[in-house]
């Protein structure tokens, strides 16, 4: 099995599906662009299960290694690999995939193949970042992956999306340009090697590392985003289409708190700890702060994304304490805020396609209207709320007890944030789904169709399944990041 | 009275005397020459152009050759930048035609003639090994270009850009002269070779000898189009016919790159210390101007005049980390990466002004921003070529201007200038929102006009293999980069 190049097909097979779909052209093929998109986006999953199936739980090490050269002249490699906490994103992204191109089936009628072509190549881009192990190889397609979002919110966005568009391209690239002048000096100081495993064990001391970590810092805290530069999300959440959001909230924000694990942590891991408390400080901030501003959004989008960087706030601060329980809480926490917070922005996209409003002064007592979806949302609702026996739950609930360790006020500003994320979910709900009927725009609503429910339905299932039974998903994570644990604690300064 | 004549070695020198005869008698040929649309002259530029690049490929020894008692030199790397550069002349051609035939005035033989002219000067630049041979070159270059600019004589902005750019054009040179002279004063010598033996015996002037550099990177300034002499690149490009714009703003780059390498590298090494100061200002003042000016350009041929100047700036980068304190380790590096990005901004600006040639059409000019809105919906195609054209000139990857950037930048790098290299990622930060505008504007926006593109198949699809080149060197850019490094290598 392992002598397949499966972490390549699982990069190219979207793209190439992706450059398929695009050829069908004009609008008049739009079914077929359709079939096209989604038989790609299945085969895309396909090709990646086995990667989950085939895992080795009890290796710590990077499997299904691929490794030839692309560039010599600069000892650029074309290599790849997964380990215990990149695995899962790859699946998880591969099966996004697939929601997306079902969640733009109907409301998408303009540049069909452009659209799922976008989504699909990103797909296969987003494979990459997860899997590359050069750093160059990383890079490229950690930028690549922003042009097919920069059309997606320009071209299938709101009124505003020229804005957002501009302003998600321009403050990502200023992250990932830093980051590309430490990929750099990284080659050179370590004697010309593009490869971030070497990176690992390579000795660096404290000041460089300090540098390091900074430029990593502001390309993955972009990218995460951390207070205070979080600005872009709301801004592109709001204009991008459904399938954006959906993509952006479930694997974009994942890459920045991916960056943490396989750049930051390991190859600067005496600046990590040194300025931990910068980075569990700014975490908490997002907790806490962005939080309380979610409460106050009247834009349901707006809120969404405010709550995403709250929890994305979460995922920072479990890397940061330094413990298995910690970090294993946060990659809990990053898969399942890919199925809740997907469902979430999917639901309402239902609403909005609906009654073309995002505003929840335009709803209320929908649930007279829509039963079935109600009943769904509700579900996703508890769970972006940290509701146990939700996915939720336990990511957040892990990073606490991690948090309860390192410190207690720590612990204690991180848990009192989930009652602020319980009113402010709730509070949403409440105010568009219960009440009265609120005008005639609601009482019109149709309730969700046979499409709309089943992606509701396996995002539902995904979200409890997780709940109930994490350990799939925490196993495979154990042997990587005791490894990296280990690897952290050893000081790097000779 | 002829004891002491020796026929020079003419082998070294075969494409420019092949090149020279041909013009000559494609000038004759086309007087015959009936068809309104020029095809036979055409048609002949063209085969003299790919006979130079097979003479050129066959007569390479990879050794180094100079022939006319030291005047030319023939080595790999001038044989890399002339194969390049027959091939960007053969592809600026094949673009320019369709416009030049829907504007009767230019459509002359004289267009192809001066075409000629102007690749023999370029060439004669590419291999001079003398002050002399340089000047002759260049000036060669530049009134073959002055009259081009010119030709289409009833524009107004024409006629004001020709005139600008000659009387520009005639102070750089003035300049390079006077530093060269200098030079001579205090060597004794026009020969670069010459001068570098001279400078590295240390018998030279000193105070003499900075104020001759000053002259002469002044001079190399002018040519390249870097700040602050780059008033005349913005009107010369903005007024010239695009088919000239897309000439001048095209393979003269790779001529000037050499005349930098010849001139500074070959001949004053020695003197590394002072002329990369002076390149460190000229390229940090055009990355920051060019990119800031180019944001408030409507007028797309003069936002890629000034994307020109601050990429220029960029590549002068490469050619200032040569030489740290005393030590030439990283020389290698540094020059070929310069190389290999001024080969590929070459093919990205040919890609870019083919775009507005593309969709140009009789008595309208497809020249400002405005005129791409909605291209996405008259031609997906072509908007995905233009797209990729922008993305690769910002340095996104997966395109070609990424690994341009990526490789001039870790010569910075590894020859410890980080500030540097921290200013130009800064600058291109800023770049890239106008050539994010030009991708808004052609996705975003809806179209004014709805005419279908009326360009000819050649042209649709020899503009689609350039925009495809850039994809697919930028997936692939390991044999360029390592030609260039290879050719330097042999050279230096």
């Amino acid at each position: 099995m392992s002598n397949y190049p499966l972490i390549s097909l699982a990069i190219w097979t979207p793209i190439i599906a992706g450059l398929v779909v695009l050829a069908t052209g004009s609008d008049r093929n739009a079914p077929l662009a359709r079939m096209l998109a989604l038989a790609g986006a299945i085969a895309g999953l396909v090709v990646a299960i086995p990667l989950w199936t085939g895992f080795d739980v009890a290796l710590g090490t990077m499997q299904f290694v691929e490794l030839s050269s692309w560039i010599p002249r600069f000892n650029i490699n074309y290599h790849l690999g997964v380990d215990g906490i990149s695995m899962l994103f790859v699946v998880l992204n591969s099966f996004i995939t697939i929601i997306v191109v079902l969640a733009g089936w109907e409301v998408i009628q303009q540049k069909v193949a452009q659209y799922n072509a976008a989504f699909l190549i990103m797909s296969g881009l987003m494979n990459g970042i997860f899997t590359s192990l050069d750093g160059i190889l990383f890079y490229v397609f950690f930028e690549a992956s922003l042009i097919p979002m920069y059309l997606i919110i320009g071209v299938w966005g709101g009124p505003n999306r020229v804005y957002a568009a501009f302003k998600f391209f321009l403050y990502t690239l200023f992250g990932s340009l830093l980051f590309l002048l430490a990929l750099m000096y990284l080659f050179i100081q370590s004697g010309g090697s593009f490869s971030i495993l070497d990176w690992h064990k390579m000795p660096i001391g404290l000041g460089p590392q300090i540098w390091l970590f900074l430029a990593f810092l502001v390309a993955f805290a972009v990218k995460v985003p951390m207070w205070p530069v979080h600005t872009w999300l709301p801004d592109a959440h709001v204009e991008a289409p459904t399938g954006g959001s959906i993509v952006l909230a479930a694997i974009a924000l994942k890459l920045g708190a991916y960056g943490f694990l396989r750049f930051s942590l390991p190859i600067a891991p005496d600046a990590s700890h040194e300025l931990s408390g910068l980075v569990i400080g700014l975490s908490l901030i997002a907790v806490v702060y962005i939080g309380f501003v979610a409460l106050v959004q009247e834009d349901m989008k707006k809120l969404v994304a405010y709550s995403s960087i709250a929890h994305m706030g979460f995922v920072t601060l479990g890397f940061f304490m330094f413990s298995a329980m910690g970090i294993e809480g946060a990659l809990v926490q990053m898969v399942s805020h890919g199925f809740v917070s997907g469902a979430m922005f999917f639901c309402i996209g239902v609403m909005y396609d609906r009654v073309h409003s995002r505003q929840i002064a335009d709803y209320g007592g929908v649930v007279n209207t829509m039963p079935k979806f109600a009943a769904l949302f509700m579900l996703f609702s508890m769970a972006n709320a940290g509701l146990p026996a939700t996915s939720g739950f336990v990511g957040e609930f892990m990073v606490i007890l991690g948090a309860v360790k390192f410190n207690f006020w720590v612990a204690f500003a991180a848990a009192s944030s989930m009652v602020v994320g319980a009113a402010y979910t709730l509070w949403m709900y409440k105010r568009v789904i219960f009440g009265d009927v609120a005008n005639h725009h609601v009482a019109e609503l149709s309730d969700i169709n046979n499409r709309e429910f089943l992606i509701l339905g396996v995002l539902a299932i995904c979200t409890l399944w997780m709940g109930l039974y994490p350990q799939p998903f925490t196993e495979v994570m154990h042997a990587s990041v005791n490894d990296l644990l280990r690897h952290v604690a050893i000081s790097k300064i000779q | 009275m002829f004891d002491n004549f020796v026929v020079p070695n003419l082998q070294p020198a075969a494409p420019e005397l092949f090149l020279a005869a041909m013009a000559l008698v494609i000038l004759l040929i086309d007087l015959t020459v009936k068809d309104s649309r020029r095809t036979l002259t055409f048609a002949l530029t063209q085969l003299t152009l790919v006979g130079c690049a097979a003479i050129q490929f066959y007569t390479s020894t990879g050794e180094i050759v100079y022939t006319f008692s030291n005047m030319f030199v023939d080595d790999l790397m001038s044989d890399l930048l002339k194969l390049f550069l027959y091939m960007t002349m053969i592809i600026v051609l094949f673009y320019s035609r369709g416009y030049v035939i829907d504007r009767s005035v230019m459509n002359k033989g004289e267009y192809y003639i001066l075409a000629l002219f102007a690749t023999l000067g370029m060439m004669v630049m590419i291999s001079a090994n003398h002050f002399v041979t340089i000047y002759l070159g260049l000036e060669l270059l530049s009134l073959s270009l002055y009259a081009m600019v010119a030709m289409n004589r009833d524009s107004v902005v024409s006629t004001e850009a020709a005139m600008k750019y000659f009387v520009l054009g005639a102070l750089a040179s003035g300049l390079l002269l006077y530093g060269m002279s200098m030079i001579y004063g205090a060597t004794g010598t026009l020969e670069i070779t010459g001068v570098a033996e001279k400078l590295y015996g240390g018998g030279a002037n000193k105070t003499l000898m900075v104020f001759g550099l000053v002259f002469l990177v002044s001079g190399l300034a002018f040519k390249l189009g870097v700040v602050p002499f780059h008033m005349w690149i913005p009107d010369v490009y903005h007024g010239a016919p695009t088919s000239v714009t897309l000439l001048i703003g095209s393979a003269p780059k790779l001529a000037a790159f050499a005349i930098v390498m010849r001139l500074l590298v070959n001949g004053m090494i020695t003197m590394a210390q002072d002329w990369q100061q002076m390149l460190i200002l000229l390229s940090v003042l055009s990355m920051a101007i060019g990119n800031l000016a180019a944001i408030a350009q409507t007028n797309l041929k003069r936002m890629l005049a000034y994307s020109a100047i601050s990429h220029m700036g960029f590549m002068l980068l490469g050619i200032t980390t040569g030489v740290v304190s005393g030590d030439a380790r990283y020389a290698l590096n540094a020059y070929s990466s310069a190389m290999f990005y001024v080969i590929a901004y070459v093919l990205m600006t040919t890609g870019a002004f083919g775009m507005i040639l593309m969709m140009s059409r009789a008595g309208f000019e497809a020249e400002n921003i405005a005129d791409f809105k909605g291209l996405n919906k008259r031609s997906p195609w072509f908007a995905g070529i233009m797209l990729m054209i922008m993305f690769s000139m910002a340095g996104v990857p997966f395109f070609i201007g990424f690994f341009a950037k990526f490789s001039v930048l870790q010569a910075v790098i590894a020859a410890g200038y980080l500030w540097l290299a921290i200013v130009a990622v800064f600058f291109s930060l800023i770049g890239t929102f106008y050539y994010l505008r030009v991708v808004k504007v052609m996705y975003f926006d809806a179209p004014d006009d709805d005419a279908p593109l009326t360009a000819t198949n050649d042209m649709r699809l020899l503009i689609s293999a350039n925009g495809l080149a850039v994809a697919f060197l930028g997936m692939f850019p390991q044999v360029i980069m390592s030609l260039c490094a290879y050719a330097l290598l042999r050279s230096l």
